[in-house]
């Protein structure tokens, strides 16, 4: 017992000392959270389009102040100075649409350069123009459309990076605690002094994983500490993000292990361990979504457990869900783990020769 | 006497290649061994058997009377092995090494400071053991090994890559290892190293023991002649071998060499002649012995 207390500390301030490894599994992620806090921190709403009104628009002004509330949500009214200027505006794209009132007709004029713009003006105006026409008509409209969104309508920008970006901590964390503190133990000979000391090697493994999740629940408390400071609100079972953590830690700490009996150099296993968390960051959706990626790359996502961190961290986090949906993911990460540790003691050597 | 290791008839293959290849001796409780020998000889691989590192192909190993392979706990601690340097936990200062070695061998934080002061390190303790100097991580590597009070310790190599003034400091540390009573085993490719330390020197090369004896007796049993050398200007080489006992005489640039199996007689004929001017006196060394054993020269 003293022997993996010992362990345990020795690997702990080996950690803490080493300012490249603290950089990457904390402050790289938690830079990466910050960028993406402020950058879509601005909240949940969409940026309105630029509208220029030429001329007396009566079709606006006469519009009853509910209907205009809801108008000025989505457009930003322009002045406009002369027709010809109104239009080169939209030509550069400084503004999306200009529109004038010919009698009873809105003449709406687009720019082809920007045909999301240009829809969104056209379809907006053409609904208010139906309503209007309804009002006018004095019909009461049978049908009505009513759109939410299918997430927290609280949901900023960085509800979607924070599970993303703490993750992937987790993940480099303790693919490349494994991977270096099992070569370059190796290479100077001191997993041979270890050996040469009576103490079980079940003592040594034990020292790391214990480290390991030390090291994983302090990123996951302090990631998740920042987030919320930037604006990330938990909803669902957020206390499930502990046993996740924990089963994705295991599951990468083998990773590491099969890098670690692989590579026989340090500057070899950082090479094999970047090879493979930087792919699977990308193709769990850590970093981007994947709903726009094609079949055959889901089903990439779909060998590599860092998908299921990502996707049960998110579910528990910010989907608001409940413990339940945590369990799935829970077992195959330790599916993971066991499968990838018990390939890494076949391959697994004490000494470099 | 309890012998502290018996090795019989051991041999261990890798590949083609016999890294051992049917060794045979034994060290007594207290002796300094030295295992001499070019790299490649089997040194390491004939230590590493018996500390019980690797399983032997055949022949047996007894470690203090008990079997070091398969891994014997028992008889970890009563084993010290020093391996090459930087075998440390990274970022922990020289302290904190012995620290944790103290923890994993159950032994009292106490005896961490009477090691540092052993090797002389009591100044760098609070010094990481990346900063440590070549000189000063090989003897923390060797403070490492003694910290379980072992009855044997294992050293292998332990002054390679080393400075000359480095070399001495450890020999000094490694002779009062010695003198506390503990069987000390050392592998080296420096002849001069084991003639100082050891008490007896197995000579190795290809996985065999060619030779095993102390260091005086290896040397006496090659009756290799001596060398004199003096001045030139004090002795010419017609007159060094007029001088009874000289065998041989070479003219060098600025001395005459005279090689003697009677150096008494040569030095007093010498003294008597008053030509002791830039007298130099060389026996044979174990360099002479291993090229004699293995008739080629001694490349380490």
């Amino acid at each position: 017992m003293t022997g993996f207390v010992a362990l345990a500390l020795a690997m702990l301030k080996g950690f803490y000392r080493d300012r490249l490894t603290l950089f990457f599994t904390v402050f790289f992620p938690l830079f990466f959270i910050l960028i993406f806090g402020v950058v879509f921190g601005g909240g949940g709403t969409a940026s309105k389009q630029k509208l220029i009104p030429v001329g007396d628009v009566a079709f606006i002004t006469a519009l009853p102040a509910q209907a205009r509330a809801g108008f000025d949500e989505v457009f930003d009214l322009q002045p406009a100075e002369g027709l010809d200027a109104a239009l080169a505006a939209v030509r550069t794209g400084d503004a999306a649409a200009a529109v004038e009132q010919r009698g009873d007709a809105l003449v709406v004029h687009v720019s082809r350069a920007d045909q999301v713009a240009a829809a969104t003006v056209q379809g907006v105006l053409s609904s208010f123009v139906d309503t209007t026409n309804l009002a006018v008509a004095q019909v009461q409209p049978t049908y009505s459309l009513q759109v939410t969104q299918v997430e927290d309508e609280s949901l900023k920008g960085i509800q979607y990076v924070a599970p993303g970006m703490i993750s992937y901590g987790i993940t480099i964390g303790a693919t490349f605690g494994a991977a270096l503190t099992l070569i370059t133990w190796r290479n100077s000979k001191l997993l041979r002094r270890l050996r040469l000391a009576p103490v079980a090697t079940g003592a040594v493994v034990g020292a790391r994983v214990v480290v390991s999740l030390v090291v994983a629940v302090f990123q996951l408390v302090l990631l998740i500490g920042v987030s919320m400071l930037l604006g990330l609100r938990l909803s669902g079972a957020w206390y499930m993000a502990i046993p996740l953590t924990i089963a994705g830690t295991l599951a990468f700490l083998a990773i590491g292990l099969l890098v670690g009996s692989i590579a026989k150099t340090s500057e070899g296993g950082s090479g094999l361990a970047n090879l493979i968390t930087l792919p699977m960051g990308f193709l769990s959706g850590a970093f981007i979504p994947l709903i726009a990626a094609p079949g055959w790359l889901i089903v990439i996502s779909k060998i590599m457990p860092m998908g299921y961190l990502v996707s049960g961290l998110s579910d528990v986090l910010v989907r608001g869900q409940g413990p339940s949906s945590a369990l799935l993911p829970i077992l195959i990460l330790l599916g993971f783990a066991a499968g990838l540790t018990f390939i890494a003691t076949r391959l697994f050597r004490w000494d470099a020769a | 006497m309890v012998k502290a290791i018996e090795v019989q008839d051991l041999r261990k293959r890798y590949g083609s290649l016999a890294a051992v290849d049917g060794v045979t001796f034994e060290v007594g409780t207290g002796e300094f061994f030295g295992i001499l020998g070019p790299n490649g000889a089997g040194k390491t691989t004939l230590l590493e058997l018996v500390e019980g590192l690797r399983e032997p192909d055949s022949g047996t190993i007894s470690v203090l009377g008990q079997r070091p392979w398969p891994r014997n706990p028992a008889l970890l601690p009563r084993m010290g092995v020093q391996l090459q340097s930087s075998a440390f936990f990274e970022m922990l200062t020289a302290r904190e090494q012995l620290q944790t070695f103290a923890d994993l061998f159950a032994v009292d934080h106490r005896r961490v400071d009477e090691m540092l002061e052993l090797v002389g390190l009591t100044d760098s303790a609070k010094v990481r053991s990346e900063k440590l100097s070549g000189g000063q991580s090989q003897r923390l590597s060797i403070a490492c090994a003694l910290i379980s009070d072992p009855e044997i310790v294992f050293l292998d190599e332990p002054t390679a890559a080393l400075d000359p003034q480095a070399r001495r400091n450890l020999w000094t540390v490694l002779t009062s290892i010695a003198e506390s009573g503990r069987t000390v085993v050392l592998t080296t490719h420096h002849m001069d190293e084991a003639e100082i330390l050891c008490d007896r020197v197995a000579v190795m090369d290809a996985g065999r023991i060619l030779q095993l004896d102390s260091p005086v007796a290896l040397i006496r049993a090659l009756d290799a002649p001596v060398r004199i050398s003096v001045e030139r200007g004090v002795l010419t080489p017609a007159q060094a071998a007029a001088i009874p006992g000289a065998e041989h005489v070479e003219a060098e640039a600025t001395s005459t060499v005279i090689s003697t199996r009677e150096p008494a007689r040569v030095l007093s004929a010498l003294a008597d002649a008053d030509a002791l001017a830039g007298l130099q006196v060389r026996g044979a060394t174990l360099e002479d012995v291993f090229l004699d054993l293995t008739g080629r020269e001694y490349r380490v």
